[in-house]
């Protein structure tokens, strides 16, 4: 299951991930599996000792997982944050831009939306708020 | 108006150029039609019973002349010679190729317009009061919020995959012009104790199968946090609303299964942690940006003009037809010798809403000469002129009626709404159109619609409820039984500030008992009305139901 | 109580205008439903929606709809909406399929690609 970044493919190198309940035990360097109902609040305490959270997008129209995303940032996760499942090339610019560091993906996927699409998608349309924004919209 | 900046500029162009790009991946097989409908639905193209439509963004109903031009431009190159002019102050193309699409949207954004977000689970154009910065009873403009707030929501990368669509409307008026209640975010302009102008948010409106109306979930917002509370608001909706059932997407479903007062508590714990947030909440827009959008909406220099214009009373008393005109199709503007045309898209026997390229562009010219060059497109699917001079009232008529444009009909009983139906609408029950014409037809007599005075009819075709038929003070919703179109009545509705559901008055009737059903309706409020100027509504309230079913139902 | 079978045929919109169409016995694509493949029993239905299924780059949303049969055996709509389709708006007689040159608006799926 390719992982994609801002440089393209890469192969998935993710420590082996642990679920909620284990969250408490969990050691420093851990990757959690972060289910899409999860209190995000509770996680918060143990942010320091994950290094890596796993957002899953059971279908690219289930858009949940970029709020997750922001939250968690807005929260003041600094790790890495990822999006796996169906996530297709058109949502690449807005994954990264809610927070995400990469985006995991099927083999199946992978194939009809080969990497060149996904190198592509990162030079798509930004929103104009955004750019404004970035101008402190002057 | 707002004048795109370069950021809209290239924003725009880059979004053509990638649904290009999309729908290539589409016909190349990257995208499957599952992953390219949404997409294209961004973008405002659908898939009806015999065609594409595309669905162009009048950002708060507001165009100048030569975007009109470019609009009727379209039809004739690229259509069937004509648009339809919806209640979302959008404009329809129904028989748009997919492989045209591409160079329509860039005709359109040669004249800063756009299809972005018409569609889709996506927040939706913004729509305002139609008489905005024209309407003498204005605390302040609602457009320099509505166009923050379009800009603010185009591709907004967290809300581009919501449960469902969302739709705000904001008015600047007491009198609720743009049907706030109805939408999943409606903003009213408010005065504070101190002031203050800022706005009542109302949250949980919608028609579709569960009317709704919507509900306050905060008394007065200050201006500079509007987009940190929408943002709340929004993220909220993303988190929880459900989407297990598509019928129960929206945030209406959402604020009454929660409740009014835990959704507010959840949303101002959103908002105050964003206000924490490093650096300030990251939507919070500059003022001086805020200020220069506020720029754009600066009123023209009208002429100081004595109210009464002498011109055009000698010349209505020569002419009835203008004086029906006048009386009816014209509204109080804040500068003396002033008035704001509704110029009704409504003629006799004619689909409610439907323009030809030839009227699209009879109205360009009247706004470009009479009306400092800006038009409006109404939710009641009529074109508005804002800002004519009184004196200018009898060229203005002349002109529209050459063009098949002067019915005095604006606000009466053949003012009806109607959505496209099961003559174009995939998801259509039955046909809405046919009913409007005929009901139009019925009713042509200006007399006798003068005499029923304020009346609306609203006709949808099926219970997505596109024509606002619940909130028609007689709502008609086509239906099938048993293989055959059938209509549901409701009475009582209200689309303005005081808004109310229409109420059912009984089994659905067949098409063809529509009309005579309406007909002996109308007669029983006439026999009923205390006055002249009681509406049928104001009677409705009073007598209650019954004797308006009663004739509904007495062939 | 066993439904008993209608005859069935597939329809779908064309991929580049949009335009109704059919599936006929070649697994291809027609305007004209008196062209379609009549599908006579569930197991050819299926065999009709199977041809179709691959053809995203045609047509979309490929779907049974039912029919009757005429004395010479052609196929017509038994739904309002059906009917609706085969022919346009009942407001503008001179759009869609049932104006008088409905062949200015070429069909991909008929015509064989772009
Ligand atoms: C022709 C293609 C159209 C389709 C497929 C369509 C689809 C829908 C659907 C599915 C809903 C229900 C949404 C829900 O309750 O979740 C809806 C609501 C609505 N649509 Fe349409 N619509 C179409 C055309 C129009 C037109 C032409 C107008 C304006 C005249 C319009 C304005 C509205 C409005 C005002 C609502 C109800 C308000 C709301 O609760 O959102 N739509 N539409
Ligand atoms: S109300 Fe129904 S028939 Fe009318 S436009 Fe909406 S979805 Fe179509």
């Amino acid at each position: 299951m390719p992982l994609i970044t801002d440089t393209g493919f890469a192969p998935d190198d993710s420590p082996a991930l642990i679920d909620m309940e284990a969250l408490p035990d969990a050691g420093e360097g851990a990757a959690l599996d972060l289910p899409l109902d999860a209190d995000i609040a509770a996680i918060v305490p143990h942010f320091n000792r994950l290094a890596l959270i796993v957002v899953p997008f059971p279908s690219f129209a289930d858009g949940r997982g970029f709020s997750i995303a922001r939250r968690l940032r807005a929260l003041g996760y600094r790790g890495r944050l990822r999006a796996a499942g169906h996530v297709i090339t058109d949502q690449y610019p807005f994954a990264r831009f809610c927070g995400f560091d990469e985006v995991q993906i099927s083999d199946i996927l992978a194939e009809r939306q080969p990497e060149n699409l996904w190198l592509d998608a990162q030079g798509r349309a930004v929103p104009p708020f955004l750019k404004r924004k970035a101008r402190g919209w002057t | 108006m707002y004048r795109y900046d370069e950021f809209d500029h290239d924003y725009v162009r880059a979004r053509v150029s990638e649904f290009r790009d999309q729908t290539r991946r589409r016909i190349d097989g990257a995208l499957t039609e599952d992953e390219y409908k949404p997409l294209r639905l961004m973008n405002g193209l659908y898939l009806q019973l015999h065609a594409y439509m595309l669905r162009v963004a009048i950002p708060y109903g507001t165009l100048n002349s030569r975007q009109m031009r470019t609009l009727a431009m379209i039809a004739e190159r690229w259509d069937e010679g004509y648009g339809h002019f919806t209640t979302r102050q959008n404009i329809q193309y129904n028989w748009t190729k997919l492989t045209d699409v591409g160079d329509i949207l860039d005709a359109l954004a040669d004249v800063e317009m756009h299809a972005i977000q018409t569609s889709g689970n996506t927040i939706r154009n913004v729509t305002a009061d139609h008489f905005a910065g024209a309407a003498a009873d204005e605390i302040e403009d609602p457009r320099p919020t509505a166009e923050l707030i379009r800009q603010w929501s185009t591709a907004h990368p967290e809300f581009a995959f919501l449960p469902r669509k969302f739709k705000i409307a904001v008015t600047g008026s007491p009198n609720d012009r743009a049907v706030t209640k109805a939408h999943d975010i409606g903003l009213r302009m408010v005065l504070s104790d101190a002031g203050a102008p800022g706005y009542e948010v109302i949250v949980g409106g919608g028609l579709g199968r569960t009317p709704m109306i919507g509900k306050v979930i905060r008394d007065f917002l200050p201006k500079a946090d509007l987009l940190p509370y929408l943002e709340a608001i929004l993220r909220v909706y993303n988190l929880h609303g459900r989407r297990d059932n598509k019928y129960k997407a929206r945030i209406k479903i959402l604020v009454h299964e929660t409740g009014i007062d835990d959704m507010r508590a959840q949303v101002e714990a959103e908002f105050e942690r964003q206000m924490r947030e490093e650096g300030g909440p990251l939507v919070a827009p500059d003022p001086e940006h805020v200020a220069r959008i506020a720029a754009y909406f600066t009123p023209p220099a009208f002429a100081a003009l004595p109210d009464r214009s002498e011109g055009l009373e000698s010349a209505m008393a020569h002419d009835a037809a203008l004086k029906t005109w006048v009386e009816n199709n014209t509204s109080e503007h804040r500068a003396p010798g002033h008035a704001i045309v509704t110029v009704a898209i409504k003629g006799t026997g004619e689909a409610p809403g439907d323009a030809t390229t030839a009227q699209m562009r009879v109205l360009a010219d009247m706004g470009e000469k009479y009306s400092h060059d800006e038009l409006r497109i109404s939710h009641e699917q009529n074109v508005i002129l804002p800002h004519v001079r009184k004196d200018d009232l009898p060229a203005v008529f002349s002109a529209l009626r050459k063009a098949g444009l002067a019915t005095a009909n604006a606000g009466l009983i053949t003012d009806i709404i109607a959505c496209p139906g099961l003559d174009y609408c995939a998801l259509a029950t039955a046909r809405s159109i046919p009913v409007a014409q005929d009901l139009s037809r019925r009713f042509a007599a200006p007399d006798r619609a003068k005499a029923i005075g304020n009346f609306t009819i609203k006709i949808s075709g099926c219970i997505n409820a596109c024509g606002h038929h619940h909130v028609g003070h007689v709502g008609i919703l086509g239906l099938e039984k048993s293989g055959i179109e059938n209509y549901q009545i409701t009475l009582g509705g209200d689309h303005t500030e005081t808004m109310a559901v229409g109420e059912r008055a009984g089994p659905g009737i067949s098409a063809e008992e529509v009309g005579p059903a309406i007909e002996r309706l109308v007669d029983a409020y006439l026999d009923r009305r205390e006055g002249e100027n009681e509406r049928f509504i104001d009677t409705y309230r009073r007598v209650g139901a019954d004797p308006f079913k009663e004739a509904l139902y007495a062939a | 109580m066993a439904r008993t079978f209608k005859p069935q045929i597939v329809s779908a919109n064309d991929l580049a205008i949009g335009d109704v169409v059919y599936m006929n016995s070649g697994g291809g694509w027609t305007r004209k439903l008196a062209e379609a493949a009549i599908a006579h029993t569930p197991e050819e239905g299926e065999t009709l929606m199977g041809r179709a299924a691959p053809q995203q780059a045609k047509v979309v949303g490929p779907y049974l709809a039912d029919v009757a049969l005429d004395d010479d055996g052609r196929p017509f709509p038994t739904h309002f909406r059906e009917k609706f389709r085969t022919r346009g708006p009942s407001t503008r007689p001179d759009l869609g399929k049932q104006s008088a040159n409905p062949e200015r608006r070429e069909p991909l799926a008929a015509s064989g690609g772009i």
